[in-house]
Protein backbone atom coordinates (compact mmCIF):
# COMPACT_ATOMS: atom_id res chain seq x y z
CA UNK A 1 0.00 0.00 0.00
CA UNK A 2 1.61 3.28 -0.72
CA UNK A 3 1.38 5.42 1.84
CA UNK A 4 -0.56 8.73 1.68
CA UNK A 5 1.74 11.55 2.01
CA UNK A 6 -1.13 13.82 3.92
CA UNK A 7 -1.64 11.43 6.46
CA UNK A 8 0.89 12.95 8.92
CA UNK A 9 -1.23 12.50 11.79
CA UNK A 10 -0.79 9.64 14.05
CA UNK A 11 -4.23 7.70 12.86
CA UNK A 12 -6.22 5.98 15.81
CA UNK A 13 -5.81 2.48 15.50
CA UNK A 14 -8.47 1.39 12.65
CA UNK A 15 -8.97 4.12 11.21
CA UNK A 16 -7.63 7.08 8.95
CA UNK A 17 -8.90 10.18 9.25
CA UNK A 18 -9.88 12.04 6.21
CA UNK A 19 -7.72 14.90 4.91
CA UNK A 20 -9.21 18.43 6.97
CA UNK A 21 -10.20 19.27 2.95
CA UNK A 22 -12.62 17.03 1.77
CA UNK A 23 -15.94 18.76 1.60
CA UNK A 24 -17.77 16.23 -0.94
CA UNK A 25 -18.69 12.41 0.00
CA UNK A 26 -19.56 10.21 -3.23
CA UNK A 27 -20.53 6.84 -2.71
CA UNK A 28 -21.54 3.28 -5.03
CA UNK A 29 -23.03 0.44 -3.29
CA UNK A 30 -22.37 -3.15 -4.10
CA UNK A 31 -25.50 -5.51 -3.73
CA UNK A 32 -25.63 -8.87 -3.68
CA UNK A 33 -27.22 -12.37 -1.70
CA UNK A 34 -25.37 -13.63 1.36
CA UNK A 35 -22.33 -14.61 1.02
CA UNK A 36 -21.68 -13.62 -2.89
CA UNK A 37 -18.55 -11.50 -1.59
CA UNK A 38 -19.80 -8.24 -1.31
CA UNK A 39 -17.22 -7.67 1.80
CA UNK A 40 -14.53 -9.23 0.23
CA UNK A 41 -14.52 -6.66 -2.42
CA UNK A 42 -14.98 -3.73 -0.54
CA UNK A 43 -11.93 -4.73 1.52
CA UNK A 44 -10.25 -5.15 -1.79
CA UNK A 45 -10.10 -2.02 -3.19
CA UNK A 46 -10.71 0.14 0.19
CA UNK A 47 -7.92 2.42 1.66
CA UNK A 48 -8.98 1.49 5.02
CA UNK A 49 -10.01 -1.70 6.51
CA UNK A 50 -13.20 -2.08 5.79
CA UNK A 51 -15.99 -0.77 8.74
CA UNK A 52 -19.15 -2.59 9.38
CA UNK A 53 -22.13 -1.14 11.40
CA UNK A 54 -25.70 -1.35 10.96
CA UNK A 55 -29.19 -0.31 11.07
CA UNK A 56 -32.57 -0.40 12.30
CA UNK A 57 -35.86 -0.64 11.68
CA UNK A 58 -38.87 -1.19 13.51
CA UNK A 59 -42.43 -2.91 12.36
CA UNK A 60 -43.94 0.03 12.61
CA UNK A 61 -42.73 2.60 9.83
CA UNK A 62 -39.96 3.35 7.64
CA UNK A 63 -38.24 5.36 10.49
CA UNK A 64 -37.53 5.00 14.22
CA UNK A 65 -39.63 7.29 15.33
CA UNK A 66 -39.78 6.62 18.96
CA UNK A 67 -36.28 5.06 20.08
CA UNK A 68 -38.13 4.46 23.42
CA UNK A 69 -40.14 2.18 22.48
CA UNK A 70 -37.97 0.80 20.55
CA UNK A 71 -37.16 -2.39 22.29
CA UNK A 72 -40.99 -3.36 22.54
CA UNK A 73 -41.78 -3.16 18.82
CA UNK A 74 -40.42 -6.17 16.36
CA UNK A 75 -36.98 -4.64 14.63
CA UNK A 76 -35.15 -5.43 11.77
CA UNK A 77 -31.66 -4.88 11.75
CA UNK A 78 -29.33 -4.76 8.90
CA UNK A 79 -25.95 -4.89 9.24
CA UNK A 80 -23.71 -3.54 6.20
CA UNK A 81 -19.85 -3.09 5.43
CA UNK A 82 -18.24 0.07 3.87
CA UNK A 83 -14.76 1.18 2.97
CA UNK A 84 -13.53 4.12 0.94
CA UNK A 85 -11.12 5.91 -1.73
CA UNK A 86 -10.00 9.16 -1.61
CA UNK A 87 -10.71 10.49 -5.10
CA UNK A 88 -8.60 13.84 -4.36
CA UNK A 89 -8.27 16.36 -1.95
CA UNK A 90 -11.68 17.80 -2.15
CA UNK A 91 -13.56 14.11 -2.51
CA UNK A 92 -13.98 10.93 -0.69
CA UNK A 93 -15.68 7.71 -2.20
CA UNK A 94 -17.75 5.42 0.05
CA UNK A 95 -18.55 1.85 -1.20
CA UNK A 96 -20.89 0.11 0.67
CA UNK A 97 -21.46 -3.08 0.80
CA UNK A 98 -24.94 -3.88 1.30
CA UNK A 99 -27.40 -7.11 1.92
CA UNK A 100 -30.06 -7.70 -1.11
CA UNK A 101 -32.52 -9.20 0.47
CA UNK A 102 -35.76 -7.69 -0.07
CA UNK A 103 -36.13 -7.54 4.11
CA UNK A 104 -33.40 -4.93 4.27
CA UNK A 105 -35.13 -2.42 1.61
CA UNK A 106 -34.89 -0.19 4.28
CA UNK A 107 -31.64 -0.03 4.45
CA UNK A 108 -31.27 0.22 0.62
CA UNK A 109 -33.07 3.66 0.48
CA UNK A 110 -30.80 5.83 2.35
CA UNK A 111 -27.64 4.09 0.68
CA UNK A 112 -29.16 4.23 -2.94
CA UNK A 113 -30.46 7.80 -2.63
CA UNK A 114 -27.35 10.06 -3.64
CA UNK A 115 -25.05 7.66 -4.88
CA UNK A 116 -23.36 7.28 -8.02
CA UNK A 117 -24.45 4.27 -8.81
CA UNK A 118 -24.38 0.42 -7.89
CA UNK A 119 -22.79 -3.00 -8.69
CA UNK A 120 -25.11 -5.75 -8.51
CA UNK A 121 -22.43 -8.93 -7.29
CA UNK A 122 -24.20 -12.23 -8.67
CA UNK A 123 -23.23 -15.60 -7.75
CA UNK A 124 -24.78 -18.09 -10.72
CA UNK A 125 -25.38 -20.59 -8.13
CA UNK A 126 -28.14 -18.54 -6.70
CA UNK A 127 -28.99 -16.10 -9.68
CA UNK A 128 -32.64 -15.69 -7.90
CA UNK A 129 -30.83 -13.62 -5.39
CA UNK A 130 -30.22 -10.85 -7.46
CA UNK A 131 -33.80 -10.32 -8.94
CA UNK A 132 -35.38 -8.31 -6.23
CA UNK A 133 -32.13 -6.02 -6.15
CA UNK A 134 -32.56 -5.58 -9.78
CA UNK A 135 -36.16 -4.55 -9.40
CA UNK A 136 -35.65 -1.97 -7.30
CA UNK A 137 -32.55 -0.59 -9.21
CA UNK A 138 -34.39 -0.08 -12.24
CA UNK A 139 -37.35 0.76 -10.17
CA UNK A 140 -35.38 3.85 -8.14
CA UNK A 141 -33.69 4.51 -11.33
CA UNK A 142 -30.29 3.94 -9.82
CA UNK A 143 -27.47 3.12 -12.82
CA UNK A 144 -25.97 0.25 -12.37
CA UNK A 145 -23.98 -2.74 -13.85
CA UNK A 146 -24.14 -6.64 -12.82
CA UNK A 147 -20.68 -8.24 -11.92
CA UNK A 148 -20.38 -12.25 -11.83
CA UNK A 149 -18.40 -13.14 -9.04
CA UNK A 150 -16.96 -16.42 -10.08
CA UNK A 151 -16.67 -19.67 -7.79
CA UNK A 152 -16.05 -21.71 -10.03
CA UNK A 153 -17.16 -23.16 -13.65
CA UNK A 154 -20.59 -21.83 -14.05
CA UNK A 155 -23.10 -20.28 -17.20
CA UNK A 156 -21.31 -17.86 -19.68
CA UNK A 157 -21.98 -14.39 -19.28
CA UNK A 158 -24.93 -14.59 -22.19
CA UNK A 159 -26.80 -17.24 -20.25
CA UNK A 160 -27.09 -14.89 -17.03
CA UNK A 161 -27.88 -12.38 -18.87
CA UNK A 162 -30.89 -13.93 -19.88
CA UNK A 163 -31.51 -15.53 -16.41
CA UNK A 164 -31.70 -12.05 -14.96
CA UNK A 165 -33.85 -10.64 -17.93
CA UNK A 166 -30.94 -7.88 -18.32
CA UNK A 167 -31.31 -5.85 -21.10
CA UNK A 168 -28.86 -4.87 -23.08
CA UNK A 169 -27.88 -1.83 -22.17
CA UNK A 170 -26.59 -3.07 -18.72
CA UNK A 171 -22.58 -4.14 -18.47
CA UNK A 172 -22.16 -7.29 -17.52
CA UNK A 173 -18.75 -8.80 -16.49
CA UNK A 174 -17.24 -11.33 -14.70
CA UNK A 175 -15.09 -10.88 -11.50
CA UNK A 176 -12.83 -12.23 -8.99
CA UNK A 177 -14.03 -10.04 -5.69
CA UNK A 178 -10.94 -11.43 -3.82
CA UNK A 179 -8.43 -9.30 -6.21
CA UNK A 180 -7.65 -5.32 -6.36
CA UNK A 181 -7.04 -4.96 -9.59
CA UNK A 182 -10.45 -7.11 -10.39
CA UNK A 183 -12.83 -5.00 -8.20
CA UNK A 184 -11.12 -1.66 -9.53
CA UNK A 185 -12.71 -2.85 -13.22
CA UNK A 186 -15.63 -3.83 -11.95
CA UNK A 187 -15.88 -0.31 -10.61
CA UNK A 188 -14.35 1.27 -13.78
CA UNK A 189 -17.13 -0.19 -15.87
CA UNK A 190 -19.88 1.45 -13.73
CA UNK A 191 -17.94 4.67 -13.91
CA UNK A 192 -17.93 4.35 -17.88
CA UNK A 193 -21.42 3.29 -17.66
CA UNK A 194 -22.10 6.69 -15.93
CA UNK A 195 -20.37 8.32 -17.93
CA UNK A 196 -21.84 7.05 -20.97
CA UNK A 197 -25.24 7.66 -19.70
CA UNK A 198 -24.33 11.33 -18.62
CA UNK A 199 -24.17 11.72 -22.52
CA UNK A 200 -26.95 10.00 -23.56
CA UNK A 201 -29.00 12.29 -21.25
CA UNK A 202 -27.27 15.56 -22.09
CA UNK A 203 -27.83 14.48 -26.16
CA UNK A 204 -31.65 13.85 -25.39
CA UNK A 205 -32.09 17.09 -23.01
CA UNK A 206 -30.65 18.71 -26.85
CA UNK A 207 -32.78 17.23 -28.74
CA UNK A 208 -36.50 17.63 -27.61
CA UNK B 1 -5.56 -5.54 1.46
CA UNK B 2 -5.84 -9.24 3.44
CA UNK B 3 -9.65 -10.41 1.87
CA UNK B 4 -12.08 -10.52 4.49
CA UNK B 5 -13.60 -13.88 4.52
CA UNK B 6 -17.12 -13.66 2.91
CA UNK B 7 -18.91 -13.67 6.80
CA UNK B 8 -21.66 -10.98 6.96
CA UNK B 9 -24.94 -10.04 8.90
CA UNK B 10 -23.70 -9.92 12.19
CA UNK B 11 -26.43 -10.67 15.12
CA UNK B 12 -28.64 -8.54 16.05
CA UNK B 13 -27.94 -5.50 18.66
CA UNK B 14 -29.81 -2.81 19.61
CA UNK B 15 -28.68 0.43 21.51
CA UNK B 16 -31.01 3.15 22.98
CA UNK B 17 -28.94 6.22 23.94
CA UNK B 18 -30.90 8.89 22.68
CA UNK B 19 -33.47 9.36 25.56
CA UNK B 20 -36.68 8.11 23.78
CA UNK B 21 -36.21 11.60 21.36
CA UNK B 22 -37.65 10.67 17.80
CA UNK B 23 -35.80 12.95 15.38
CA UNK B 24 -37.73 15.75 13.38
CA UNK B 25 -35.09 15.96 10.53
CA UNK B 26 -32.64 13.30 11.16
CA UNK B 27 -33.59 11.46 7.72
CA UNK B 28 -31.54 14.51 5.92
CA UNK B 29 -28.75 13.53 6.96
CA UNK B 30 -27.08 11.34 4.49
CA UNK B 31 -25.21 7.75 5.51
CA UNK B 32 -22.05 9.85 3.82
CA UNK B 33 -22.89 13.93 5.38
CA UNK B 34 -19.55 15.13 6.50
CA UNK B 35 -19.69 15.86 9.92
CA UNK B 36 -17.09 18.42 11.22
CA UNK B 37 -16.62 19.25 15.09
CA UNK B 38 -17.29 23.26 15.34
CA UNK B 39 -16.03 23.01 19.04
CA UNK B 40 -14.69 21.08 21.93
CA UNK B 41 -16.36 18.54 24.06
CA UNK B 42 -17.89 20.12 27.37
CA UNK B 43 -17.40 18.55 30.76
CA UNK B 44 -21.12 18.47 31.19
CA UNK B 45 -21.99 16.75 27.96
CA UNK B 46 -23.70 13.20 27.44
CA UNK B 47 -20.89 11.05 26.73
CA UNK B 48 -21.72 10.66 23.21
CA UNK B 49 -21.97 14.02 22.17
CA UNK B 50 -18.58 14.01 23.52
CA UNK B 51 -17.47 10.98 21.79
CA UNK B 52 -18.92 12.27 18.72
CA UNK B 53 -17.33 15.50 18.96
CA UNK B 54 -13.49 13.69 19.67
CA UNK B 55 -14.26 11.49 16.60
CA UNK B 56 -14.75 15.03 14.17
CA UNK B 57 -11.80 17.05 14.43
CA UNK B 58 -10.90 16.72 10.80
CA UNK B 59 -14.18 15.42 8.79
CA UNK B 60 -16.02 12.14 8.97
CA UNK B 61 -18.83 10.63 7.30
CA UNK B 62 -22.13 9.52 9.35
CA UNK B 63 -21.66 6.06 8.76
CA UNK B 64 -18.03 5.96 9.73
CA UNK B 65 -19.20 8.03 12.94
CA UNK B 66 -22.01 4.72 13.55
CA UNK B 67 -19.58 2.13 12.94
CA UNK B 68 -16.90 3.93 15.51
CA UNK B 69 -19.36 4.87 18.18
CA UNK B 70 -20.74 1.09 17.54
CA UNK B 71 -24.10 2.64 17.33
CA UNK B 72 -26.59 2.36 14.61
CA UNK B 73 -27.23 4.60 11.99
CA UNK B 74 -30.43 6.21 12.77
CA UNK B 75 -29.54 6.51 16.40
CA UNK B 76 -26.51 8.55 15.44
CA UNK B 77 -28.00 10.74 13.08
CA UNK B 78 -30.39 11.42 16.09
CA UNK B 79 -27.45 12.30 18.12
CA UNK B 80 -26.29 14.46 15.41
CA UNK B 81 -29.39 16.62 15.08
CA UNK B 82 -28.57 17.41 18.65
CA UNK B 83 -25.34 18.58 18.37
CA UNK B 84 -26.23 20.43 14.71
CA UNK B 85 -28.56 22.30 16.83
CA UNK B 86 -26.09 23.99 19.04
CA UNK B 87 -24.13 24.15 16.41
CA UNK B 88 -21.35 21.86 17.81
CA UNK B 89 -21.01 20.26 14.22
CA UNK B 90 -21.67 21.73 10.99
CA UNK B 91 -22.40 19.24 8.05
CA UNK B 92 -20.23 19.78 4.84
CA UNK B 93 -22.34 17.90 2.32
CA UNK B 94 -26.07 17.35 1.50
CA UNK B 95 -27.06 15.30 -0.94
CA UNK B 96 -28.69 16.83 -3.33
CA UNK B 97 -30.13 14.29 -5.80
CA UNK B 98 -33.97 13.20 -5.62
CA UNK B 99 -34.85 9.72 -6.17
CA UNK B 100 -37.47 10.42 -8.82
CA UNK B 101 -35.16 12.50 -11.15
CA UNK B 102 -31.87 10.16 -10.38
CA UNK B 103 -28.46 10.72 -10.05
CA UNK B 104 -26.95 13.64 -12.07
CA UNK B 105 -23.23 13.57 -12.17
CA UNK B 106 -21.24 16.22 -13.34
CA UNK B 107 -18.83 14.82 -16.29
CA UNK B 108 -15.47 16.36 -13.48
CA UNK B 109 -16.59 14.40 -10.79
CA UNK B 110 -16.79 11.15 -12.74
CA UNK B 111 -13.80 11.74 -14.48
CA UNK B 112 -11.73 12.28 -11.10
CA UNK B 113 -13.08 8.99 -9.55
CA UNK B 114 -12.10 7.39 -12.82
CA UNK B 115 -8.34 8.77 -13.01
CA UNK B 116 -8.43 7.57 -8.72
CA UNK B 117 -9.69 3.81 -9.26
CA UNK B 118 -6.77 3.65 -11.97
CA UNK B 119 -4.46 4.69 -9.48
CA UNK B 120 -5.31 1.63 -7.22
Amino acid sequence: MPSNASERNTPAPGRTPLAATIGNALKIVIVGGFGVGKTTMVGAVSEMRPLSTEEVMTQAGAEIDDLRGVRDKRTTTAAFDFGRITVDATRVLYLFGAPGQKRFWFLWEQLFIGSLGAVVLVDTTRVEDSWYAIDRLEHHGTPFIVAVNRFGPGPDLERVRGALDLSNDVPLLECDARRRESGRDVLITLVHHLASMERARSVLKETP
Amino acid sequence: MSPEPAGEESPDRLYTVTGGRGGTDESSLDSVALIVAESEPAADMQSEHADILRLCLRPIAVVELSAELGLPVSVVRILLVDLLDTGAVTVRHHVPSTPQEGPRHDPDTLKQVLLALQRL
